[in-house]
């Protein structure tokens, strides 16, 4: 049994399960009753890099560590096995046993950790109650919705007493409603867990609403890692800021004149609020851009001329794709494009004030 | 999502289907007539009249109860051998694997005779394994019930082994992997999970093995002889019968298909109840 303590994994594998041929090389760690999450399109390696620090993928180099303990390290031949980690799993899709009750599904690890039929049964009960699922115990899993599902199996995993917490898209195929519920119920446990956990999701709302960190992956390598609101808010890469939704541009700024430098074809310019010098970062919302018709007039703003190439709805909004000097998202309101006759192909002028454009060193 | 209906391309869709072919239909009703007129023959033929009176025959009573109790013991044995077996084919990595699976499946090619025949040449006094059994154990198994047990779970077997790796197969690893990570180890894996899930292949398995144990003929006789009592179960008193009295053996194999016919359905009733994927 590992004791509770700081997680500390460098993974590296030449070959990560169903993705691309890249390499995967990632460095996560979780102080205890920290909460990481790893944010990454689909084949991103995130899944991979769970079941590396479950034991069921094995590193080609790197390390795992917990508590002090070290659970592998091909470098000397440390490998400690699945069954001996004492890592608690919510895998993707539940994966509840079909042919076990809840109550069964509970007992099920708390029996591998010594505990004896009956008691696993007495102390699955309790944690049923504890966690609100009491009504559930006698059910099949055939009988559960996806959001009781998800429920039972983070039960299962918590139930265990892991030393090491580990969540596979833990809100990923539920519906809106399941996925509030279970957000405020993992936000609720995992607050109490007192173990340190990592959670794998493609959901940037997700990892911000749930993590302390966040890692940002792509194809295998972490791209950004930090506080949520460090990376919600300033974006290092353009896939980043695409997850979280922001416009983002890198330039080379002189006060508060940046020159760009890449997302740009032509010679463009943005003028920010706050003043930086050298290699900088510019980054606003969609919903800070306006959309015009003519060219406007008068007021410190950026403006730029641009062609939209994509139109979706969003809600009450239209987030259109703007083409230009200065490539953008722009959410307007759908009065807006009735009023400005917006279609794909028309030209359009955008405009965004200095005072919207967040910038940071790059 | 596309605004257009799908179009059906299932079975029986109706209008735009037309008329079946004659060069569909003529072979399938030959086809119909071949399985079922030897059936009809076997109720048209039976001695009715007598019936009853030979129904008691003790011998009639001594071969079903051989085959019975045979056909059970060897799906027990296919069971116990077979299960771990197809968990190995499915789940373990070692090499010769797929030369294994080959040699397991070759009983279900091979002539019943010529397994017999090899049975014989293994487990005879000269056999390569029947002189040891019999010099250490005392153990003979040809011309023994014990034999025919022996000779059934031969052709049976591959019959569970395969039902039981494809189930195996089919049911998802991530549960295995899942256990792994909650302490259990391989074998309260297995016990715990993975039988569990494949437990509809197991069975279905366990009912193939038994029907084919039951209607074993060629290796039995060839292997065990044909003893009243002792080695001559259904198939082979039946045989028995054809040449000195027909209609017992219309009346035997009416017996054999009414009881494989009434358990098969009783199994399928019971346990398979729903589709078994």
């Amino acid at each position: 049994m590992t004791r509770p303590g700081p997680l500390d994994a460098h993974l590296v594998t030449a070959h990560p399960r169903g993705t691309g041929a890249f390499t995967l090389d990632v460095r996560l760690a979780a102080g205890v009753g920290e909460v990481v999450a790893v944010l990454g399109p689909n084949g991103a390696g995130k899944s991979t890099a769970l079941r590396m620090l479950a034991g069921l993928h094995p590193l080609s180099a790197g390390h795992v560590r917990l508590g002090g303990r070290s659970l592998e390290e091909p470098g000397r031949s440390i490998r400690v096995p699945a069954q001996r980690r004492g890592v608690g799993l919510v895998p993707q899709e539940s994966l509840l046993f079909p042919h076990l009750r809840v109550r069964d599904q509970v007992a099920f690890g708390l029996r591998h950790r010594g505990a004896d039929r009956a008691e696993a049964r007495r102390e699955s009960t309790g944690w049923l109650e504890r966690t609100g699922l009491g009504e559930l115990a006698d059910r099949k899993p055939s009988e559960l919705s996806g959001g009781q599902a998800r429920r039972v199996a983070i039960v299962r995993a918590l139930a265990a007493r892991p030393a090491l917490l580990l969540l596979d898209e833990p809100l990923a195929a539920l519906d809106v409603r399941a996925v509030l519920e279970l957000r405020s119920f993992l936000r609720h446990h995992l607050a109490h867990v007192g173990v340190p956990t990592v959670l794998v999701t493609h959901d940037a709302l997700d990892a911000l609403v749930l993590a302390d960190v966040v890692v940002v992956l792509d194809a295998g390598r972490v791209e950004q890692a930090g506080r949520p609101a460090e990376v919600a808010g300033r974006p290092r890469s353009a896939h980043v800021a695409a997850l979280v939704g922001l416009n983002l541009v890198r330039g080379t700024s002189a006060g508060h004149l940046v020159t760009m430098t890449s997302g740009t074809d032509e010679p463009a310019q943005v003028v920010t609020a706050t003043e930086q010098h050298g290699d900088v970062f510019c980054c606003w919302a969609p919903g800070a851009v306006s959309v015009h018709g003519q060219r406007p007039e008068g007021s410190p703003r950026n403006v730029w001329r641009g062609e939209i190439t994509g139109m979706t709805p969003h809600g009450d909004i239209v987030r259109l794709e703007v083409a230009g000097p200065v490539s953008l998202l722009a959410d307007v309101t759908p009065a807006a494009v009735a009023e400005l006759d917006l279609a794909p192909a028309a030209p359009v002028w955008v405009s965004v004030k200095a005072t919207e454009v967040t910038v940071y060193p790059a | 999502m596309s605004g257009r209906p799908a179009v059906a391309l299932g079975a029986g869709t109706g209008a735009a289907t037309g008329r079946v072919p004659w060069q569909l239909l003529v072979p399938a009703a030959f086809a119909v007539a071949l399985l079922v007129l030897p059936l009809t023959g076997l109720l048209v033929r039976a001695p009715w009249s007598t019936l009853p009176a030979r129904l008691t025959d003790p011998e009639v009573g001594q071969a079903l109860r051989l085959s019975l109790l045979t056909a059970t013991a060897s799906m027990v044995v296919c069971l116990l051998l077979g299960v771990p077996l197809a968990w190995l084919l499915a789940r373990a990595s070692f090499p010769g694997r797929r030369v294994l699976r080959a040699m397991v499946t070759v009983p279900l090619v091979l002539p019943p005779v010529v397994g017999g025949v090899a049975l014989l040449a293994a487990f005879g006094r000269t056999g390569v394994a029947g002189g040891w059994l019999d010099d250490t154990l005392g153990l003979r198994l040809p011309f023994t019930t014990l034999g025919v047990v022996v000779a059934q779970s031969f052709v049976a077997m591959p019959f569970l082994v395969l039902a039981v790796e494809g189930a195996l197969r089919s049911a998802d690893a991530r549960y295995d992997d899942l256990a792994a990570t909650f302490g259990a180890s391989r074998w309260q894996t297995f016990c715990r999970v993975t039988l569990p899930l494949a437990a509809p292949g197991v069975l279905s398995g366990a009912v193939l093995a038994w029907a084919r144990a039951l209607g074993e003929f060629g290796a039995t006789i060839t292997f065990n002889g044909s003893y009243p009592g002792t080695t001559r179960t259904m198939p082979l008193a039946i045989y028995a019968a054809r040449n000195t009295d027909f209609e017992a053996a219309i009346l035997l194999s009416l017996v054999l298909l009414v009881v494989s016919v009434a358990i098969l359905a009783l199994l399928r009733e019971r346990w398979m109840a729903g589709p078994v994927s």
